[in-house]
Order: structure tokens, then sequence, then C-alpha cells
């Protein structure tokens, strides 16, 4: 941590988004995580994609369990909900929330603790109902604020920093969330923001149950030769599928790019996701594919990032229960209490 | 780009702006962290050592740190409340003068004994004293040489004592004869062969730019009872041979010193003094903020009129008459003034002060006295040595290079120091010594500094003044007081302490990003390297300013640079908190000019 604020002075060039915010506006209190945390560089990402969306602050609610990942919520989007759960509880308090106003922007903020271990419950329900949000993992694989023991998602074998090699099966939660029905699912590296601010975007964008896998270095427990979530591991074997040109849905598309190396996906808002090809042919529409890709990927020891996943018309909690077009918290007391004749009308039709 | 070399001490002292931009390189946010711990004392020392007359300069400076401080790029007006402003360096340099201890000669050095050799100063201003402290301290014995009664030069002659009471010069000036083997000889120089025949080692010039412009206009020679040059004027005024004014007073000349004249007038009886300009507003010479303090004294400024006739009767003055003028550009953007057209303007006086430049003269330089000048008059001299044509002679000050300021001649003087010592112990003069570098890491804890690091966001402040009803009464009261310790404190905080420097070690680098994520003003960017021009386009934030430095640090695993932007950086250090692995470091460089007493120091 830092004993002195962030100064509040900034680049002259720092401009306005359309919302009439700059970057800065979208900042929170200074980080008291470790030094080189790669938290921060994801909170640093969530700003830049916030800002870019031109996204009113008071808009969006953020939401987190406990441990390292989920203090960062205080770090970023200070002007904007929040809500610190209990431990692992985060996906029922955002469904929750969901559900009573529908119209804000949901970003759920959890660890490899948090949803891997004490939360793996919550987690898999909460794709499976498709609650509309972005659920970013901070995935460093280690329990940083206990002192780096191997976390649920540590790689069999990756050796901790006193030495030892873990021996237990990761869970991977980017197959799980696919198989669970999440609608988005996506994995990125914090040290590498030109993937991860377009995937944040696009996700934040997306109608429907979006998750995100960040592969999230601990300086302090888990960036040690030997460990397959360090800057240098993940750097080594990052095999990127695909880039994302996220754009907004009035912008037109100005580079041109060689035929063939461009996939357009229009998500149900109207965004466009242009996916740029990397390499090997990939079709993030395949729910089977993908999930075989995954698995191919962790077999061969690689970190397969990029967009793995996107169906681009999600169908999400709301549309499952068939609520009212407002927001429930919007309903007043004559359309939530009809009144004792509406009552009898109820009764009489199920004598 | 090629990696930066910061073994260069050039690179690091250009991004301390202030310091760079100084003709002394006085190491200004040194100093001004000494005076917000209250170091009076030693931030006077740096200051002497580096500027010799830091009470002087802190009045009058023509401070060109001022306009060069990183404070007037970074500021936000919105946070400021009010337009980005430097920080007041020249007015914290005063605050150290003004409240150093009583005892500060007792820090200044005495005259070892003498050397055998003696060097003549023609002039007593600030580049012939510059000249004797810097050589006094080393054994040599000065003879100085000026026409009027007291040493000083243009500081006592040019400067009204409402800007700088003679109090302060004599005191300056104090401690540089106090040193020793210093003569002054009350005496006019009207040869410089037989300066040459008294057989000095070395004779050093300093006479400064002594002869005022005159107007050449009809009616001049007819009123000239009423016309003064601002030169003379002035210094007829500080040593009390003039002490009225007409009530209407017209100065001519847009520069400090008609300034000074205009103010002047004001004080000795002038009611309706104003300053008639050639050019426009905002291209007169005269500094911004001495233009301000004229027009606050209810002194107004009338531009683009050129004077064409002084108007009289009975051999009496009644008036200037002016032509308007407008400026023209050509295509090269050169401006010429070309008539407007509009009627001619009179404007009526009792006197006529002309301030409208200032010229070298050396009539007592014999033609064959083996100095060579040019064609406007000016000494031939070696830039970087300010030797003449003639081996054992050097110039300095406004007499090198034509009308300056105090500062430049202090810089003069040291340079010229320098050349005549090495000249004597039979160096080339041409090697110019390196400049003194000490580095030192700022790290004291692991969220610890040895500096103030957290930028402030407060306004420049300004220096209490005098009421004006009271300092248009007095001539000899001085018009600013100076700021207090209080506001001294509060002002040195503005400071974004420069000279430490951030220092970046690539083969500790883990390239987390951390840095980038933190750095409050986006000046840190790890990237593909590529040629500057294009590099500065696709940083964090774009690097506008090609006047500043791209810093680039290399040896990264992933074989990228590191580029930072030292245009906007605040020092404020995060960078280096936030890097998990120290390869960010906050390090003070501290950069003394080598003065003629290290003179020997290799480049």
């Amino acid at each position: 941590m830092t004993y002195i604020a962030k100064p509040r002075l900034h680049h002259p060039s720092l401009v306005k988004n359309k919302a009439g915010f700059t970057r800065r506006d979208y900042e929170g209190a200074v980080s008291t995580l470790c030094a080189g945390c790669g938290h921060d560089s994801i909170s640093a990402a969530i700003i830049q994609a916030s800002y870019e969306l031109d996204v009113l602050p008071h808009q969006i609610a953020k939401l987190s369990g406990i441990g390292c990942s989920s203090k960062a919520p205080t770090y970023f989007l200070g002007a904007s909900h929040g809500f610190n759960t209990v431990h692992g509880r985060m996906p029922s308090v955002m469904t929750g929330a969901n559900l009573a106003n529908k119209n804000l922007v949901y970003m759920g903020v959890s660890g490899d603790g948090d949803s891997a271990s004490i939360g793996l419950g919550q987690f898999a329900h909460i794709m499976r109902r498709g609650v509309n949000m972005t659920y970013i993992v901070m995935n460093n694989g280690v329990y940083g604020l206990t002192k780096g023991q191997f976390s649920a998602t540590a790689d069999k074998g990756s050796i901790s920093k006193k030495g030892v090699a873990n021996s237990e099966e990761p869970i991977d939660l980017v197959s799980l969330a696919i198989m669970m029905g999440a609608t988005f699912v996506g994995r990125s590296f914090s040290g590498d923001k030109h993937q991860l601010v377009p995937l944040i975007k696009a996700a934040m964008a997306h109608q429907g149950a979006a998750f995100l896998d960040v592969i999230s270095p601990c300086v302090a427990f888990n960036n040690h030769p030997g460990s397959t979530k360090s800057y240098d591991y993940v750097r080594e074997h990052n095999e990127a599928l695909n880039r994302i040109d996220f754009i907004e849905g009035r912008e037109e598309i100005t580079t041109s790019y060689d035929a063939g190396t461009l996939t357009t996906v229009q998500q149900h808002d109207g965004s466009i996701l242009r996916l740029r090809k990397l390499g090997e042919d990939y079709d993030a529409s395949n729910k089977v594919g993908a999930m075989t890709r995954v698995q191919e990927g962790m077999a061969a020891g690689e970190v397969v990032t990029g967009l793995l996943y996107v169906d681009p018309s999600p169908k999400d909690l709301h549309h499952h229960l068939n609520t009212v077009d407002a927001p429930l918290n919007t309903l007043g007391d004559a359309d939530l209490c009809p009144g004792s004749s509406a009552l009898e009308k109820i009764n009489a039709s199920l004598r | 780009m090629k990696p930066t070399d910061i073994a260069n001490p050039d690179y690091f002292h250009k991004v301390v702006d202030c310091q760079w931009a100084c003709p002394a390189h006085t190491p200004v946010p040194e100093y001004i962290r000494l005076i917000a711990h209250g170091r009076y004392s030693d931030a006077y020392m740096i200051n002497w050592k580096s500027n010799v007359f830091p009470g002087i300069l802190g009045r009058t400076c023509d401070r060109p740190c001022e306009p060069a401080c990183r404070r007037s790029r970074v500021e936000d007006e919105t946070l400021v409340k009010g337009k980005k402003e430097p920080v007041a360096i020249c007015r914290l340099k005063r605050v150290a003068a003004d409240y150093k201890d009583d005892d500060i000669a007792a820090h200044m050095p005495k005259a070892p004994e003498k050397n055998g050799k003696r060097i003549a100063c023609i002039g007593g201003g600030p580049s012939s004293l510059t000249v004797a402290r810097d050589l006094a301290v080393i054994g040599y014995e000065i003879v100085i040489y000026d026409q009027d009664p007291k040493l000083g030069g243009f500081i006592r002659t040019q400067i009204p004592h409402f800007r700088l009471p003679e109090s302060v010069i004599d005191e300056e000036v104090g401690y540089i004869t106090g040193i020793g083997n210093i003569e002054f000889r009350h005496q006019r120089v009207d040869s410089m062969k037989a300066i040459l025949a008294e057989g000095y080692d070395a004779v050093f010039v300093g006479s400064g730019a002594p002869r005022g412009r005159d107007l050449d206009v009809p009616g001049r020679k007819e009123a000239a009872a009423n016309i003064h040059i601002g030169l003379d004027w002035l210094s007829s005024v500080s040593f009390g041979h003039i002490s009225k004014v007409g009530k209407r007073v017209i100065v001519l000349g847009g520069g400090n010193t008609a300034m000074d004249c205009c103010r002047t007038a004001r004080r000795l009886g002038g009611d309706d003094v104003k300053v008639i300009v050639r050019s426009g507003f905002e291209e007169m010479k005269a500094s911004p903020w001495e233009k301000e303090d004229a027009m606050g004294e209810d002194i107004p400024i009338l531009n683009m009129l050129v004077p064409k006739e002084v108007t009289h009767k009975d051999g009496k003055i009644t008036g200037v008459l002016f032509e308007k003028v407008k400026a023209e550009y050509d295509a090269k953007g050169r401006r010429s003034l070309v008539p407007s057209g509009e009627p001619d303007e009179h404007h009526e006086c009792d006197d006529v002060l002309v301030a409208i430049g200032q010229e070298n003269s050396f009539p007592w330089i014999e033609k064959d006295a083996g100095i060579e000048f040019d064609k406007w008059g000016l000494p031939r001299l070696n830039e970087k040595t300010f030797g003449s044509s003639h081996p054992k002679v050097f110039f300095g000050g406004d007499a090198a290079f034509g009308p300056k300021n105090i500062i430049w001649a202090a810089a003069h003087g040291h340079d010229a120091a320098i050349s005549i010592h090495k000249m004597l112990i039979g160096e080339d003069p041409e090697d110019r010594p390196a400049p003194g570098v000490t580095v030192a890491s700022q790290k004291m804890g692991i969220h610890e500094w040895s500096y103030d690091n957290a930028p402030t966001i407060d306004h420049r402040l300004k220096v209490p003044h005098r009421p004006k009803q009271e300092a248009l009464k007095d001539i000899m009261a001085e018009v600013e007081l100076g700021f207090d310790p209080a506001l001294a404190f509060k002002e040195a905080q503005r400071c974004l302490n420069c000279d430490v420097q951030t220092v970046f070690t690539g083969q500790l680098c883990i390239e987390c990003d951390a840095c980038v994520d933190i750095c409050p003003m986006d000046c840190i960017t790890f990237t593909d390297n590529g040629e500057e021009k294009e590099l500065r386009t696709r940083l964090m934030a774009p690097a506008m300013n090609p006047t500043q430095d791209i810093y680039i640090g290399n040896d990264l695993k992933t074989g990228r640079i590191m580029a930072k932007d030292e245009d906007v950086c605040l020092h404020c250090g995060l960078c280096a908190e936030r890097c998990p692995t120290g390869a960010w470091d906050m390090r003070k460089y501290y950069m003394e000019m080598t003065q003629a007493e290290h003179a020997c120091r290799k480049q």
C-alpha cells in the first residue's frame, strides 16, 4: 500500500467521455494491496473499460466476497454502488440485487478462493440462472491473505513458494462456467491490458451471464520459478486464440483486415464484437468446441486466453422468470398489492 | 530509440527545468526544500555559491527559471482555481536572504594566502564581483575599478530603491569584499593600454552596456532640458542628484528600464505618468510582473505609438506627437510596424524619459590594444571561455554579448573566472570542468521518502505589497514586503522536487504494470520500441512536448521498452512506491556547477 493518495493532478490531455467524466473519475481509493499485485492492473482495466463505455458511475453495482480480490472494488469505481458480502456468497446477493433492479450494470468481483472453494456452489448456480452480469475472478492460484497456501485453481504440479508441489487437481472455472450455461466466457491476463480491456467492455455490454477468468499473479506468494501463475509463466504459455476489437453499435469499422481474419459477432444489445483471428481457426460460438479447446490447452500446459465462448442472443434470469419490464424496485403498492378482490379471483380460480 | 544514458549528467539536469533554465544553474529544488524546513541559512548559502546575489536576485531577477517550471505545465485550472502558474522561485530566494541567521558571514570563505597573481576587473557590477569572489577564494589578488563611489554597478545605479533597498546591495557586496584580497579603486578607466601596462596577469572587463539610446526626432534639441536618457536619469536619482520631476511625464520604451523610470517618476512628483511604446503590449521587453506592478501604480501603458516629434514653445517642452502604427507580418513571420493611417496623437507632458534601449560602449579600449570588435561594436569572444582576441583579456556580463540581466552576469563571471584560473595555471581554458553530481536514493522505509512527495494543489501565492498610497509617498520604501515564513512554507510546498529523479533498472522489472496503473500523469508506458516521433504518439498519454525527453529503459524480459515522458512527471514517487522489485527508485541528483576553485575537474 501507499501512504499518499494518488495526486489529483492529471495529464493535460485527459479528456471527458460522453457521460462527462474523465478516466480518473472512475478511480477509487488508493490500493492497499501489495505492490505489484495483478489485481491492481485488473482494477485499472475495469476503470478504463467503464470510462470507454461512457457508463454513468451510479449505474454500476460492484459486488464482491472475501479475499484480496474482493477488497479490490474499493480501488475502482469509487462513485458506484458497492456490496461486500459474506465469503463465497456474492453470487446470491448479486442475484437478489439483479432481481430487484435489473437496470444497473452488475459487476461481480471475486477470487479463486471465494469462487472455487467456499463459493463454488453459488458460482455454479449463478451461471446456470443466467444473471445479467460481468463476473470477474482475479485468479492467482493461492490464498494471499493467509500467506500463500494453494487454492483450488492451482495447477497440479505447480510449486509453492516454500518448494512444495501441488498434488491436487485444479478446478477450471472457465470450463465450469461454459458447462453451467454462462453465455460469455473469456480468459485473460492482468499483464495484458490490450486483451483485457476490450474483453471487459464486451462482457459489460453482454446481456447475460458473462464470466472472465483473469490470471493475476500474486507477487508476494506465487510469482517464483515453478509457479504456473507467475508473470513469466503466463507470458511464456499464453495462447491467445483471438483479439477482441470491441466496438459499440454506431461506430464504423475503420481498420481493414485481410479477408478471413475477422469474425463479427453482433450481440443482442446491438453492440458489435470484432474478433481478430490469431493463428489457428477458432469458432467462439461453438460451445462444445470451446470446452474441448480449453481442456486441450490445459492438458498441454497452455494458458488459453481470449474470448472463448459467446452466445450472442442470451436469455437471462428475468427472461426465465418472465418478470415485468419495469425493474421490480420501481413498482408501487398498487402493482405489488392488487387488493382483496384480485385475491378473491385467484382463490376462486383454484377452487 | 536508444536506451537513455542516465550517466550523462545533462540528462537528469534537463529534467530539473528550473535549474536547467537558470544561467547559473542554481540547484533550485534543493534550496526550496531547505526553505520549507526553515533552514534559511543553508538555502542562502546554496544560492550564494551559485548566483552570488541571493538577496538582490530574489527581488530583481528576470527569473528564466519560472517560465520553465514544470508546475506551470501540470496544474489543472479547476483544481487550483486559477491559471497554471510556476512556483514563485524568485521570491522564495528572497525568503532565504530575509530569514537567514545573523552570523551568515561566518559561513563565507576567507581568502587564503596570496598566490602572487593579480587580476584587474573593469566595472564594479555583478560580473566583475563574481569573478572577484571566485578568484579571491583561491588566492588571487583582485583590483576592481569603477567610476561610481560604491561597488554594484547597474544593480546600484539602475534599480530603484523601492524595488531593491540599498542595504541589501551593501550587504551582499560586503560578503564579497569581506573575503579579502579585493581592492576597490574609485576610478574611471580611460585606457585599456594603461591597465595592461600595470602588469596584471589577467583583465576582466565587466563594464556593462552603459549607454542609453537617444531619441532622434525633430524638437529633441530644442526641448533638451526636459528630455532625459532613462539610464542616466535613474542613476542620478539613485545617487540623489535628482529628486523631482514634472507632474506630467511620458516614458518612452517598453523594457524593464522604462518600468523603473515610470514608477520612479510616480514617486518624484509625477501624477500623470504614462508609458508609450512602439510595439504591442505582448511584444514589450519588460517582464510581465514589472508591467503589472507599473499598471498597479496607475500608470497606463499605451501601445503602437511611434514618437514623431517633440513639441515645444518658447524653449519649453509641451508634449510629444506620435504616429499610430499597426503590425504587419511578412511571409517569414517577421514583424514590421507600418502607419495605420489614423491621425497622429499628441500627448502633453512636462518631462520625457527615454528608455528605448541601451548599447555597449568601449571608448576607453584603444583600437590597437589587441582586442577585436565586431561590426556591432561588441568584442569578439570565445563563447565558452569568454576570452577575447587578447590572451589576457576576458569579458562578461552586458559587456560581453550586450544587455542581459544580473543572473547572466553572475553566470558569465563564473565562466570567465574558470578561464582565467585555467590560463594562469597552464591549462587549456577550452577544456571546461564537469559539474559535480551526487546521487542518493531517497528511500527511507517501505513507504517513506526523505522528501515530501505528496504534491499540493495550492495556487501560487502572491507576495504581500506595501499599501499603494504609502508606497508612492516614499521613494525609499520597498514595495514588496516578501513572503513571511508561513507563506514561504506554503509556496515552497508547491515545488514538485524535480531533482528527485525516477530511476529505472530494467533487469529488476517484472512488467507487472503497477507503475503504469498508479501514475497520476499517465507518463509511463511499456511498449515496443520505435522511432521517437512515432513512439511519442502511442504512449499511455501522448508526449506532445518535444523539448522534453522520453526516458527509455531496456533489458526487459519481453523485449519491450519502458518509455517515460519526463514532461509532466510529478516526481511523487508512486511508481517507485508501487514497484514490487525496486526497479523504480527515487534518487536525488544534486548538481552543482564547478567553479574556478575546482576547475581542474575533468569533463
